[in-house]
């Protein structure tokens, strides 16, 4: 019979924190931001293929920093989840705020329960209808869930990137100011240039006209806004 | 809360690849929310009756007329048939109504839920598929005279051309090479497809060319509604081109149809 040696729980928690911010650390950032038509997700990502950013429901995206198998498999837990509830109730019943509790739940399970801890931390955002209050969760890996107003920085220098942006932002930004006062952050938090090719972006448009609002920014739009 | 909380990591769908199909996760999760097979031919129900596909220049038009009828009455005059399925693909409905409206509100989510779960978007042959096997888990209310036979097409982005597949109740899948019709009026509707269909036409023929086969189905069949320009009932239009799924607006309908009834035609 084997004995568990005993470990205080706060070593355990203590233990585990320092793992997971360990793994988000080496991460790279996504930048969440409230813009004049919406919200505006940034990252950096050499990959255009393996999305950190990305589309949940017509007015909820995702991002996600840390490891990319893991906050994959809760972006799809969360397009199950909000497609699932759209098609019970009404499309208009798929908030935000419910997704944040799900992961909040979701991760905080992971957190206590399994070997290890998810190194991950990720943004759900809403676009309001009209003139309504964006939202922008922020959950991290534990569970701990918060609301975001105006600017938010994760990742691996989530406190660099948001102290550079919290000096700039002004509410009322259009998207072309947004992704370039983004972008100069990200640059002055990594210590080098961050190129358009490097870039990832996806905006909630509230002025698109269309259901979904999600849109990505192509490299060549980006670099567009970046040359001007 | 449908489901509880997101469950990871085992939600993911199996040890390897999401499943990104929403129709299997339903009948997984939520299987009482399926269309369920208690039909029956007795129960008096709505029928959508007459919609037409043609192939044009640029890609497809698909039109249909507003009413659905409940055995000789008229149970609405101002029902839709025609569905943009997604941005490249339209739906066209005839049969059972109820069911009719639920798969294509279904098949409209599969597609959405496979874009978002994979990034990208179904090929147009794939969505061909996946609603032929759609239709085909319906069948047994089929059997029970809750047919549902619908008309797909739309924009291939991979060919580069207008593409249209036609359905029985079995879920078998034929793909149509110019134009087709189906419902109560579709054997005449063909009939005016077949005399004013020709390769090439341009968007605002191909209305016309829809709008007229929708006029002579009404004149053939009883339960195909005719255009009522003093109501403002239209038949609905709905063309796909590289550009997108795009309604007709009434006014475009309204000029077909007078050029139709002045006997212009194409």
């Amino acid at each position: 019979m084997s004995f568990m040696p005993y470990v205080p729980p706060e070593q355990l928690m203590k233990d585990r924190s320092e793992f997971a911010h360990k793994g988000i650390a080496r991460g790279k950032s996504v930048v969440g931001l409230e813009f004049a038509d919406g919200v505006l997700l940034i990252a950096e990502n050499p990959s255009a293929t393996l999305h950190k950013i990305s589309e949940v429901y017509d007015r909820i995206a995702f991002a996600g920093v840390g490891k990319y198998s893991e906050f994959e498999d809760l972006r799809i837990s969360g397009v199950r989840l909000a497609d699932l509830r759209g098609y019970s109730y009404d499309r208009e019943d798929v908030r935000a705020r419910d997704l944040a509790n799900a992961y909040s739940q979701a991760l905080s399970t992971i957190f206590t329960q399994q070997m290890k801890p998810y190194e991950v931390e990720i943004l759900v955002g809403e676009v309001a209808a009209d003139g309504g209050h964006n939202e922008i969760y922020h959950v991290l890996f534990d569970g701990t869930v918060t609301d975001e107003h105006e600017i938010v920085g994760i990742g691996g220098h989530a406190e660099d990137l948001t102290s550079a942006l919290k000096t700039a932002y002004h509410s009322g930004w259009d998207l072309a100011t947004a992704v370039r006062e983004s972008v100069k952050a990200l640059s002055t938090a990594e210590g080098r240039e961050v190129t358009a090719g490097l870039l990832e972006a996806g905006v909630l448009d509230r002025t698109t006209g269309q259901r979904r609002k999600f849109r990505r920014l192509s490299e060549e739009e980006v670099a567009g806004i970046l040359a001007r | 809360m449908t489901d509880g909380p997101v469950q990871p990591p085992s939600s993911a769908g199996g040890p390897i690849g999401a499943n990104p199909s929403f129709f299997d996760l339903l009948r997984r999760s939520r299987p009482e929310a399926l269309p369920v097979a208690w039909g029956s031919d007795a129960l008096s129900l709505p029928h959508g009756t007459t919609v037409v596909g043609l192939k044009f220049a640029d890609g497809v038009v698909f039109a249909g007329d507003r009413r659905a009828t409940e055995g000789y009455a008229i149970a609405d005059d101002k029902m839709e048939k025609v569905f943009a399925a997604d941005r490249f693909s339209v739906i066209a409905i005839a049969g059972a109504a109820g069911q009719a409206v639920e798969i294509v509100k279904l098949f409209q989510l599969e597609l959405e839920h496979y874009e978002k779960i994979t990034g990208d978007r179904l090929s147009l042959e794939g969505k061909a598929n996946r609603l032929a096997q759609m239709i085909r888990s319906n069948f047994p209310l089929a059997i029970q005279g809750l047919v549902v036979v619908p008309l797909f097409g739309g924009y291939d982005e991979r060919r580069g051309q207008g593409r249209i597949f036609f359905y029985d109740a079995t879920g078998g899948r034929w793909e149509e090479d110019d134009f087709h019709a189906t419902g109560s009026g579709g054997r005449p509707a063909m009939s005016s497809l077949k005399k004013r269909w020709r390769p090439g036409l341009e968007r605002a023929e191909a209305i016309r060319v829809t709008v007229e086969a929708l006029v002579d189905a009404s004149q053939e069949d009883a339960a195909t509604g005719g255009i009522d320009a003093a109501r403002g009932i239209f038949p609905t239009v709905i063309s796909v081109t590289s550009e997108g799924a795009e309604p007709a607006v009434d006014d475009e309908i309204r000029a077909a149809y007078e050029v139709v009834v002045s006997g212009g035609g194409s």
